[in-house]
């Protein structure tokens, strides 16, 4: 029915632009000059009638089902949620709703299989609804953007008039999401921080979040200081920084002055393709290569290493990140004009020195860009560490050692059994807005670098 | 007149610098320059002029093997400097290009300090042991590049930041700096306004003086104005070579007579 609702939606707006340009063509074989082009006229009533409709068909279906579903429940007799809680009132909606749809599970009551079969035909009627207000409105707008058709008629603006408003509420959403996301994890961190003191978390050096199990139980023995797991995060990230950004950088700098054509095209879809890697499949890489191999180096020269160490997911998650700053780097060499390039060889400079002094200074923003946003996915990257980092938080730097990353923890917190009220849960929040605050400052930072930089430079 | 016949004389009395026999370029399968032989004089300017595409520019660039930073680029031929083959496996190009400085078509300072970018080349090449030897040789590069007196107030603050005609005389300064023998310029005024064209063109004059100057010029009153010697290239071949008043006024070749009077262009 709602595919149905689309087609005719469709239907009108072809319709639409058909008509109107019609209209203006033959105002045009009267003899008489026209303001905009006869497609602007048919673009103008083809938008009018679309967008409309389509938002209001959107906005219906996000709002039909609450609505249908609160009519039903007031249909059911009278008392029926009386004794019962939130959870239990909830519990028959659900049921009543899987009959609906057809999937029963024993023998129900008739009341539910009533309700149920009430459910389904109002369903039906909303999608009729539906149909019928799109017919109308499409009809009426059609007739609007008919009338609208004349010499003088400025269909080019109007119709960019449309397509602007288009453009600004794509933007505006995007913003409004952003802004929804930080304001939903605000709120379940407020009410972490209700159970929990924000001095504990943020200096705290004990993290045992897994304790309280009963509801009766909270907090009394969870530690929930987030130090350890940043620190984690942290060493982690390092060790990735250390390797990827040499690696990246020197990659990025061979490719673009030293190779020749034949290696370039070699080399650049391999990076490309190792940028394209699930992160998951690092994982594995990390967990049954890179680990072992480094446990097995360590123990032939003495030295006993934890199995999950913080050195195998960072170098692991360092290759990852390598054709992420190569990629940047290369493109911000090739940004600098050639003339530049050819000012320092005339003057005799190799091309190493050429590269150093006035290639790479030229290409710092980009480069920084780069490596900024590079430093935002290691905090932010969560596979690779899921599978091949700790579970447990431990106060330590040391790169050997088994540690755990501030997005390990929000996985593990949030997996299997959750209710939402308890710290455990919401510690998960705190964690995550943490976690979003640092990137924000990261990138704040990044833009002040390369602004700093652009005005040196230009 | 007089001056007129005084730098004559003093053409003639220069010694070769450059000699050219032979020389071939190709760029992969396109042959750029055809045979061409020559011999530009120390102490001169020597203008190459022609329609553009007739290879002035690469001819320039094999005098300072900038086009061994083209990858298909192949030269083949004798170039000299002083006597020496500038091809032979035994010269260095870095080296080279030390001793024959190079100015290119649009300014191009590096997105450093003034100072800095006259002291670049210096810098690289190891020309000055202390802070004060390099104030002295960017000092005295930046007056040879006849803009000390605009910048001298201001060598901290970025080349980029000049006007054009400015920014091509800093890069004229930067070029000198490396106390070359032979200038190289690839159009140098050509995008610069009349009067920062005209501010480039005395310092040139200036720059025969101490140097073999080889400039590539669009603009036939440019090459009257300021060269002694004029080579005219016409799809890849040196078509004729002379004084730059006997090209102007008593051109042998045909072709060179078309170009000059605005046939060819
Ligand atoms: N980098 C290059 N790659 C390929 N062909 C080139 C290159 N540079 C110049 N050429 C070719 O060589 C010929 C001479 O060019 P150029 O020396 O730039 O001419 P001019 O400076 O006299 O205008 C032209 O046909 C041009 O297409
Ligand atoms: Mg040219």
């Amino acid at each position: 029915m709602v595919l149905f609702a689309f087609l005719l939606l469709l239907g009108a707006t072809f319709v639409a632009y058909a008509l109107n340009r019609r209209a203006a063509i033959s105002i045009r074989a009267n003899g008489t000059q026209l303001h905009s082009l006869e497609s602007f006229h048919g673009l103008f009533a083809a938008l009018t009638v679309l967008v409309p409709v389509l938002v209001g068909i959107l906005i219906w279906l996000v709002l039909e089902g609450t609505v249908v579903d609160w009519v039903m429940i007031r249909s059911l007799p009278e008392g029926t949620f009386d004794d019962l809680g939130s959870g239990a009132s909830q519990l028959i909606v659900a049921e009543i709703k899987s009959i609906a749809g057809g999937r029963v599970f024993g023998t129900p009551e008739p009341w539910k299989t009533e309700a149920a079969e009430r459910l389904v035909a109002y369903n039906r009627i909303a999608d009729w609804v539906l149909v019928a207000l799109v017919a109308v409105s499409a009809a009426m707008l059609l007739w609007f953007a008919r009338r609208s058709v004349a010499a003088q008629f400025r269909a080019r603006q109007s119709a960019e008039r449309i397509v602007l408003g288009l453009m600004v509420f794509c933007a505006v959403a995007a913003i409004f999401v952003t802004i929804g996301i930080v304001f939903a994890l605000t709120f379940e961190t407020i009410k972490f921080f209700q159970v929990v003191p924000v001095t504990e978390f943020l200096f705290g050096t004990s993290w045992e979040p897994q304790i309280p199990i009963r509801e009766d139980q909270v907090a009394a023995e969870g530690a929930f200081g987030a130090v350890p797991v940043f620190l984690g995060t942290i060493v982690i990230s390092t060790v990735a920084l250390f390797i990827a950004i040499p690696v990246g950088l020197m990659t990025a700098i061979y490719l673009n002055e030293f190779a020749n054509r034949r290696i370039r095209s070699a080399v650049k879809p391999v990076l490309e393709i190792l940028a394209g890697v699930p992160t998951v499949v690092y994982g594995f890489f990390a967990v049954l290569t890179v680990a072992p191999a480094i446990r097995s180096f360590a123990a032939s020269i003495g030295v006993d290493v934890a199995p999950n160490t913080a050195l195998a997911a960072g170098g692991v998650m360092g290759i990852m990140l390598i054709p992420f700053i190569s990629s940047f780097a290369d493109d911000a060499l090739s940004a600098v004009p050639r003339s530049l390039r050819d000012g320092a060889l005339a003057l005799g400079a190799t091309r190493g020195e050429m590269m150093v002094n006035v290639l790479f200074p030229a290409a710092i923003p980009g480069i920084v860009g780069g490596i900024l946003l590079a430093v935002s996915r290691a905090i932010g990257e969560t596979m690779i560490v899921v599978m091949a980092a700790g579970l447990i938080a431990k106060m330590t730097i040391n790169p050997l050692d088994s540690v755990t990353a501030v997005t390990v923890q929000i996985v593990t917190l949030l997996i299997g059994d959750t209710s939402f009220d308890n710290p455990k849960t919401l510690s998960a929040f705190a964690l995550g807005m943490m976690l979003f605050l640092v990137t924000l400052v990261i990138n704040i930072f990044a833009l002040r670098i390369v602004r700093k930089y652009r005005e040196i430079y230009d | 007149m007089n001056d007129m016949r005084k730098i004559e004389r003093d053409a003639k009395m220069a010694e070769t610098k450059i000699t050219a026999r032979n020389v071939n370029v190709f760029y992969g399968e396109t042959h750029a320059i055809r045979d061409v032989n020559v011999d530009i004089a120390d102490k001169t300017v020597t203008a190459f002029i022609g329609p553009s595409g007739c290879g002035k520019s690469t001819f320039l660039r094999c005098i300072n093997r900038m086009n061994d930073t083209i990858d298909i680029c192949r030269v083949t031929g004798d170039i000299q400097l002083d006597g020496t083959d500038i091809y032979a496996t035994s010269v260095d190009p870095v080296q080279l290009r030390a001793q024959v400085g190079m100015v290119f078509q649009k300014p191009n300072p590096f997105p450093k300090s003034i100072y800095d970018n006259v002291a670049y080349g210096p810098r690289i090449h190891g020309l000055a042991r202390t802070k004060s030897d390099m104030d002295e040789i960017v000092e005295r590069a930046l007056r040879r590049g006849a803009i000390w007196d605009e910048v001298k107030d201001r060598l901290d603050q970025p080349g980029t930041g000049l006007s054009g005609g400015q920014q091509q005389r800093l890069c004229i300064a930067r070029a000198v700096a490396t106390e070359p023998e032979v200038l190289l310029m690839d159009e140098p005024c050509s995008a610069l306004d009349p009067i920062a064209t005209a501010q480039v063109e005395e310092l040139i004059d200036e720059l025969r003086q101490d140097y073999s100057v080889v400039i590539v010029t669009h603009s036939m009153q440019q090459a009257a104005r300021v060269s002694q010697k004029t080579a005219f290239f016409h799809l890849g071949h040196l078509v004729e070579f002379n004084d730059t008043d006997e090209i102007f006024t008593n051109p042998k070749d045909p072709r060179t007579e078309s170009y000059i009077t605005g046939r060819i262009g």
